[in-house]
């Protein structure tokens, strides 16, 4: 194939436009650029004015004044800042739980199959089903099962979702997240040379000092895939928030996300909204034109 | 993996063996100890939802109990039209991607130019894309061109979710099509239709299909679109489940078996085609 030469955009320069080809190509590209990009553009226009929507002839145009609302009002702060410890602690958890439990799939067993399939389950949930069952059936704290575990323990019932509601919120996401840094990691792991560990076992390597020089370095392309893409699909987390805590106690809860849709469709504050859904893409495509390069290099790879 | 302790055979080795026996019996047990924590909130819903309700939100809670079915035939008349709306929206949609997907996924794999790469990285990017930054001026346009709560509404948005994963796992399905095959069909005079659904299609065909479940998965879970552009007719299964988010204890038997119904034919999806779910998610980023 053209790519796979060593010298390809040279060779591709050579090749006329292939119309019929193009022409299949065309539909989806237009579909994608009219859904996203012109919405989009609409977005960044809406976030240079003060509008509501309960005032709808009333549109001044007050340039940066939103962002400088999002970036000062203690209120929005909050709200970002509530976004990226969801987004840190999910990513620490999963790395560290998936880790352990990529470890654990990654010996042959009994069953080994059935237990890595079973073990995707909680990715595949429903977000809203995940909220419903934990806020009700898991968290409540008059019937909820933790709190018939904390009560054999001889602790206290608690109520996790108003006395702390971001730590309740993380554990959801976190269950939810944790199958797939377990399955990437895996990945990761079964590519391990098995000799070479075989090799530093010889020579009287420890499993600690197998684990620190041998298999951190060579998970660091998987996990290095898991923030970056953890980060992008957590920033957009919606359903857990909505369903289990409507993003409080007070703010406590309200991610950007939660925070756009309050603003945009309970005070119908279109501008200030705009302004917080610009910031949330030029976040994320800061972290996915790594991922992107990195595939990149793959598709290339790919056809190679 | 035991093969250095099987090399040679000293007494002082065969005491090894055994230890390592009673290691991997002790990992094996963990593993299963703790795949079945993590599925025990999803156990529990199940259980929950052929219990009574007394029964469902019992302190202490109740572990063994005569099943019955009555929460699902009632859950199934509110269920109803949602799982209908649901399967038009979701159906529609993947419908929707292959035809628009299909094809530009196989051009670009079998007829790259200059510009094929970046377009496809470009498509890729609107999937990571976050909905938050379309979602005002869509919902505008929407109320303006009356299509809020309209399934054909959510089937244009569902479609916008997964256009770019069904080009990139068509495109990289075909990619992994020995070329030779293609020229060879050239050939022999093959036309870009014929190498379309006489080469390319059925080589790819089990490839395209489980691209289709992941279609299903993303479209039948997804939440924000469906709760901002929809609110009671064209409403599907995510906007019903959140109905439940103030239940106090007397609906959860209720609530546990329509959760039930709503994950069980994604997770069977899933079971399918946990491989192609990872590709589709990393878009290939790990190998």
């Amino acid at each position: 194939m053209m790519q796979s030469l060593p010298t390809p955009t040279q060779e591709n320069k050579k090749k006329p436009i292939n119309i019929a080809a193009v022409l299949l190509v065309l539909p989806a590209l237009v579909y994608l650029i009219v859904t996203t990009q012109l919405p989009f553009i609409m977005t960044v226009y809406y976030s240079f004015f003060k509008w509501n929507l309960t005032i709808p002839n009333d549109r001044p145009f007050i340039g940066l004044s939103n962002y400088l609302s999002l970036f000062t009002d203690a209120q929005n702060l909050h709200v970002m800042l509530n976004t990226v410890v969801l987004m840190l602690s999910v990513v620490v958890l999963t790395i560290l739980i998936g880790g352990a439990v990529a470890m654990l799939l990654n010996r042959r067993f009994l069953g080994r199959g059935m237990v890595r399939t079973l073990f995707i389950s909680s990715f595949l949930v429903m977000p809203v089903v995940t909220a419903v069952v934990w806020k009700n059936m898991l968290m409540n704290p008059v019937f909820g099962f933790f709190a018939w575990i904390s009560q054999q323990l001889g602790l206290p019932a608690v109520d996790y979702l108003s006395q702390y509601p971001m730590a309740s919120i993380v554990a959801m996401v976190t269950w939810e997240w944790t199958p797939f840094a377990a399955l990437i990691l895996l990945t990761g792991l079964q590519s391990m040379p098995e000799d070479q560990l075989e090799a530093a076992r010889l020579d009287g390597c420890t499993p600690l000092q197998e684990f620190w020089y041998m298999l951190l370095p060579h998970l660091s392309k998987s996990l290095e895939v898991v923030v970056l893409l953890e980060t992008i699909f957590l920033m957009q987390v919606y359903g857990e928030i909505y369903t289990a805590t409507s993003g409080g106690p007070g703010i406590s809860t309200t991610t950007i996300p939660y925070f756009i849709y309050q603003k945009a469709f309970a005070e119908y504050n279109i501008g200030l909204a705009s302004a917080a859904g610009v910031l949330a893409v030029l976040f994320t495509n800061l972290v996915s034109s790594v991922i992107l390069r990195m595939i990149g290099r793959n598709i290339q790879g790919a056809q190679a | 993996m035991s093969s250095i302790q099987e090399a040679t055979l000293k007494p002082a080795d065969t005491s090894k063996m055994a230890i390592s026996m009673v290691k991997s019996s002790l990992l094996t047990s963990l593993t299963y100890l703790v795949l079945l924590m993590f599925l025990f909130p999803l156990i529990w819903m199940v259980m929950a939802g052929f219990k009574t309700e007394a029964q469902a939100f019992a302190t202490p809670p109740v572990f063994f109990f005569t099943p019955t079915l009555e929460n699902f035939t009632r859950a199934m008349e509110t269920y109803g039209p949602f799982l209908k709306n649901s399967i038009l929206i979701v159906g529609g949609s993947t419908l929707l991607a292959f035809l628009l997907g299909v094809p530009a996924g196989f051009a670009m794999a079998l007829y790259p130019g200059q510009r094929t790469k970046s377009t496809l990285l470009w498509m890729l990017s609107t999937k990571m894309m976050p909905p938050v930054g379309v979602i005002v001026p869509l919902f505008l346009i929407f109320r303006d061109a009356h299509l809020l709560d309209t399934h054909f509404g959510l089937i244009l948005m569902f479609t916008t979710i997964n256009l770019p994963l069904v080009v990139w796992m068509v495109h990289s399905y075909i990619s992994e099509i020995p070329f030779g095959i293609f020229e060879a069909a050239k050939v022999d005079g093959a036309s870009m239709l014929q190498e379309f659904f006489q080469v390319a299609m059925p080589l790819a065909l089990p490839g395209i299909a489980s691209t289709a479940l992941l279609c299903v998965i993303f479209a039948w879970n997804e939440v924000f679109f469906a709760m901002n552009l929809t609110s009671s007719t064209a409403a599907p299964l995510s906007v019903f489940i959140s109905s439940f988010k103030t239940s106090e204890g007397l609906f959860w038997a209720q609530m546990s078996a329509a959760a039930t119904l709503t994950i069980a034919p994604v997770m069977v999806f899933g079971w399918f085609a946990q491989k192609q779910l990872i590709r589709g998610l990393t878009f290939g980023a790990v190998k």
